[in-house]
């Protein structure tokens, strides 16, 4: 089975959602490394928004944004197979439905992140 | 007026365990009209060119099961396969990926039918019941809660599909899992618990990490990746429930 | 045969999932782009004051621990069950590595939020 993922093109797009993940993970230490330096004082957080300043910071996050967004549509496009079926009106609501409404439901809780951030809330 | 014919090669991966010990590739080039299956094509080979090729067959129309082989590197029933989609080919065919080999095309299929003996594939009623009290009464919104993973043919093409049951074939698989599933959503049935120990142990679903491609290669529709995947959320939720009061094990 | 353990992090991995898909792509966006640039957002979006205001409301602290741990554990249950994909099945050790770290940065980010104070 070595090297299984390179058989078919279906088996590669499963490699790439799976290699989502590590992604995620760093995304969650950088905003743990900024909570301890919020924690250990304002010198220490004015560090770590230097850090994300750099232009390599700049660029890994634009390769983050691409990634999350590849996360987000897989992950909806997975969800019809593992949700039990569900029925709108008497018929069955196809899969595609299911994963427009997750990301159309992505899109939304995007927006409204940006307009609580833009706005200074909370 | 007889149809005009094309020639077509067709690359068969062999093994005779008896008279060569390792699989070799084969290839015969035949004429093909446009309403051929592989199926025919290989049963062409073994009536007029080669009686050795072997491979399984009965129907040749999709509901027997039989024909389970690797066409193109992909999960295929040769009956439903068509030449005039692969032209000009070769066409490169070999047993189902993930099982042990017995000659050419039969795979070993002992695995599959333990499994299938294990989740009890039938009726298991309530209770005992007499043939006075008739039929069983079921709605039509009852049946569609389990019909379509009843049309499964265990044509095995969904564990050819599946990278986790090649990695690892203690996995319960995809048709196996959407069998029980059948039976664990029909109204007549009481067995549901039994059938979860087996769903619910790290061989039953839990090895499944939602690839879907058994699902595409279903020639039935049966949707293998749902059933696997409803059954993560049954038995998450049973795992939860044991702790409510009330509830054992 | 032997009931898995699966389901407790399957459920974190799906919740993990859920929350990333629905908000990871902008919150990248944001801490990492937008804000260090200053593209679109306030100047002080990120700035000290603010962001300790966040840390030390309620919401702030249910937000920051759910994106921090949840994110973690899906990662984790993932990256697991990736190990398999290349040939790695079971072992303590690939298990502790994956869930192990989850669970520290779990405890560490709520430790951390604590510390922040109301």
């Amino acid at each position: 089975m070595q090297g299984w993922w390179w058989r078919d093109p279906y088996f590669m797009r499963f490699m790439r959602r799976e290699a989502t993940a590590p992604f995620v993970a760093a995304y969650a230490a950088i905003l743990l490394a900024g909570l301890a330096s919020l924690a250990l004082g304002e010198s220490e957080y004015n560090e770590w928004l230097e850090a994300l300043k750099s232009p390599l910071s700049i660029a890994f996050h634009c390769l983050l944004v691409a990634i999350f967004a590849y996360h987000t549509v897989t992950w909806f496009a997975i969800m019809p197979k593992t949700m039990p079926p569900v029925y709108l009106g008497g018929k069955r609501v196809a899969g595609a439905l299911i994963t427009g409404a997750g990301i159309a439901a992505a899109a939304l809780s995007s927006i409204l992140i940006w307009i609580l951030v833009s706005r200074g809330a909370p | 007026m007889p149809e005009p014919s094309r020639p077509i090669t067709i690359e068969v991966l062999r093994y005779q365990p008896g008279s060569a010990p390792e699989p070799y590739l084969q290839s015969w080039t035949i004429a093909f009209t446009d309403d051929m299956s592989v199926l025919q094509a290989l049963q062409h080979i073994k009536d007029h060119l080669d009686g050795t090729l072997t491979f399984r067959w009965s129907c040749r129309m999709a509901i027997c099961g039989s024909c389970g082989m690797m066409i193109g590197g992909r999960p295929k029933l040769g009956c439903q396969t068509f030449l005039r989609d692969l032209y000009p080919g070769p066409v490169r065919v070999e047993a189902m990926s993930h099982f042990p080999i017995e000659r050419d095309l039969v795979v070993d299929s002992g695995d599959f039918m333990a499994k299938l003996q294990r989740i009890e594939p039938w009726i298991v009623p309530r209770e005992p019941r007499a043939l006075a009290q008739g039929e069983y009464l079921q709605t039509p919104a009852q049946l569609e809660r389990y019909e379509h993973f009843s049309h499964c043919i265990n044509c095995m093409l969904c564990y050819a599909a599946c990278p986790q049951y090649g990695l690892d074939p203690t996995f319960l698989g995809p048709g196996i899992s959407a069998l029980l599933t059948r039976y664990n959503f029909d109204s007549r049935d009481a067995a549901t618990a039994r059938r979860m120990e087996v769903a619910s142990s790290e061989e039953g679903v839990w090895s499944c990490t939602a690839v879907g491609y058994c699902s595409v290669v279903c020639p039935k529709q049966v949707d293998p990746a749902n059933a696997v995947n409803l059954n993560k959320t049954a038995s998450a939720v049973d795992w939860f429930a044991r702790f409510l009061p009330g509830r054992g094990k | 045969m032997k009931r898995s353990n699966q389901p407790f992090f399957w459920m974190l991995f799906g919740a993990g999932g859920m929350l990333s898909a629905l908000t990871a792509a902008m919150l990248a966006f944001i801490t990492g782009v937008a804000a260090p640039l200053g593209l679109g957002l306030p100047a002080e979006a990120m700035s000290y004051g603010n962001a300790l205001a966040f840390a030390r409301g309620f919401p702030g602290k249910v937000f920051l621990l759910a994106v921090v741990s949840l994110f973690l554990w899906h990662a984790a249950h993932r990256i697991y069950h990736s190990l398999h994909d290349f040939g790695v099945r079971g072992g303590t050790v690939p298990w502790l590595a994956c869930y192990g770290v989850a669970l520290l940065g779990t405890l560490a980010a709520a430790a951390l939020l604590l510390d922040l104070g109301f």
